[in-house]
């Protein structure tokens, strides 16, 4: 990451794991100056009541996110394709559970 | 929250997106999902309306949690045992931490911290006017959990629902902590209630003192609430000021009886027909009197939060010249 001249304290995107054997959870952001102080922030902003057990920085800058625009090309083409769920198959119901 | 500072692909990106919308195109595809009581996410097209609206109600709402403050955090030091005051503390980071939530959620509609805070330091944004009226006794920290916590519950809990996701997800955890700051408001004063003569007239009293105010937190009659209209259209709002000051009267009537206080309104009484108390006039001269600055303390707090500020600077400065510092030395000692 290219560090420019800093003015504000950038921007950080918090990750709070609920409870071990879950897994991370987006849950907010805040601003910090480094990833120290961001995870220390992060534990007084969001898990003041027992809301974590482990929590991940990321600098928000470093997030490529797909661009809304482009949800019908990425995300559409699956919705036809109903075969690739369990329940698109008749089985005998004497074969019970599968 | 989701943020303006995500980096969209925008070059290779382009490929993908074959056609390009036209504006009128856009505006259809919000209205369509704002229509199926869809939800708008930050990178999603919005009308700039929309976006200009968020933004006021979001750091409005940011602001009068961080102004929120002040008034509560006076009896810190005279909180009247340990117990109260460990949860003064707690219940004033809450409304700390409330504010920083919201912050966040306005900055995915691309304002940035800075410019929030300037304008709350320059008197140019607004916030809640309830935070412009003193604490005179302890038993005032009690009614703001019970009765201004109240009603900001009674606000905040459709706003869950807003069409605004960063918003509505705000809104959510802040829900789930309003519901300590109210109960533990309505007990500390029950506890006074069964105390002597003179804590119980200073319940009554702050309880006089706030009750007119906290019906005025609903905001102007729908009549005279120009914005409204067009909030319940896009979804940001979902009751009415009215509806809304009904439901947390109606709440309330049965909760000050068994505290054993008497509401300041010789006109509330339970109307058989309506299925609601009926209630008496609001001074909206004197509301409007201090959402412009007049109130008794719009100038000390002010003052507060900027003074607050401005004494902070140095350790944020301090942070970053260190934050710099590494930076520095972990690209020599890369090179």
């Amino acid at each position: 990451m290219n560090t420019p001249a800093l003015k504000e304290w950038p921007l950080w995107e918090v990750f709070v794991r609920s409870k071990q054997g879950l897994e991370h959870k987006h849950c907010g952001s805040l601003h910090a100056a480094d990833a120290a102080q961001a995870l220390h922030m992060a534990r007084d902003v969001y898990t003041r009541r027992q809301e974590g057990v482990s929590i991940w920085v990321v600098p928000s800058a470093a997030i490529t996110a797909s661009n809304p625009d482009d949800k019908g090309e990425l995300f559409d083409p699956a919705a036809d394709k109903i075969y690739r769920h369990p329940t698109f198959y008749t089985i005998p119901e004497e074969v019970g559970h599968m | 929250m989701y943020t303006q500072a995500m980096d969209i692909p925008d070059e290779s990106g382009k490929k993908l997106a074959s056609v390009a919308t036209t504006v009128s195109d856009q505006e259809a595809a919000f209205e369509a999902r704002i229509d199926a009581d869809g939800r708008i996410e930050p990178q999603d097209w919005m009308p700039e309306a929309y976006r200009k609206t968020l933004v006021r109600q979001i750091s409005q709402h940011a602001h009068s949690e961080i102004v929120g403050m002040l008034p509560e955090g006076n009896w810190i030091s005279r909180a009247p045992s340990l117990k109260r005051k460990a949860i003064l503390i707690a219940k004033v980071q809450d409304e700390g931490g409330h504010g920083l939530y919201l912050y966040s959620a306005a900055e995915t509609l691309g304002t940035s911290r800075d410019q929030m805070l300037e304008g709350l330091h320059s008197g140019k944004a607004k916030y809640s006017s309830i935070f412009n009226y003193p604490t005179l006794n302890w038993a005032d920290v009690g009614v703001i959990g019970w009765l201004v916590d109240g009603a900001a519950i009674m606000n905040q809990i459709p706003l869950c629902r807003c069409s605004y996701g960063p918003y509505a997800r705000a809104m959510i955890r802040v829900c789930k902590e309003e519901s300590f700051h109210q109960r533990q408001g309505y007990e500390a004063l029950l506890v006074m209630m069964q105390g002597t003569e003179a804590q119980k007239a200073m319940v009554q009293d702050a309880v006089n003192r706030l009750w007119w105010k906290c019906l005025a937190m609903f905001g102007p009659p729908d009549a005279d609430s120009p914005h409204s209209a067009q909030g319940m259209r896009w979804g940001i709002k979902r009751i009415s000021n009215d509806e809304l000051r009904q439901k947390f009267i109606d709440a309330t009537v049965p909760q000050a009886k068994v505290l054993g206080v008497t509401l300041p309104d010789p006109d509330l009484k339970w109307n058989e027909e309506r299925q609601h108390y009926d209630y008496g006039q609001i001074d909206w001269q004197e509301f409007w009197n201090t959402v412009e600055g007049n109130g008794p303390c719009n100038k000390e707090r002010l003052a507060t939060r900027v003074k607050a500020h401005n004494d902070g600077q140095w350790v944020r400065d301090a942070a970053l010249a260190y934050t710099r510092k590494q930076q520095q030395r972990a690209q020599k000692e890369a090179a």
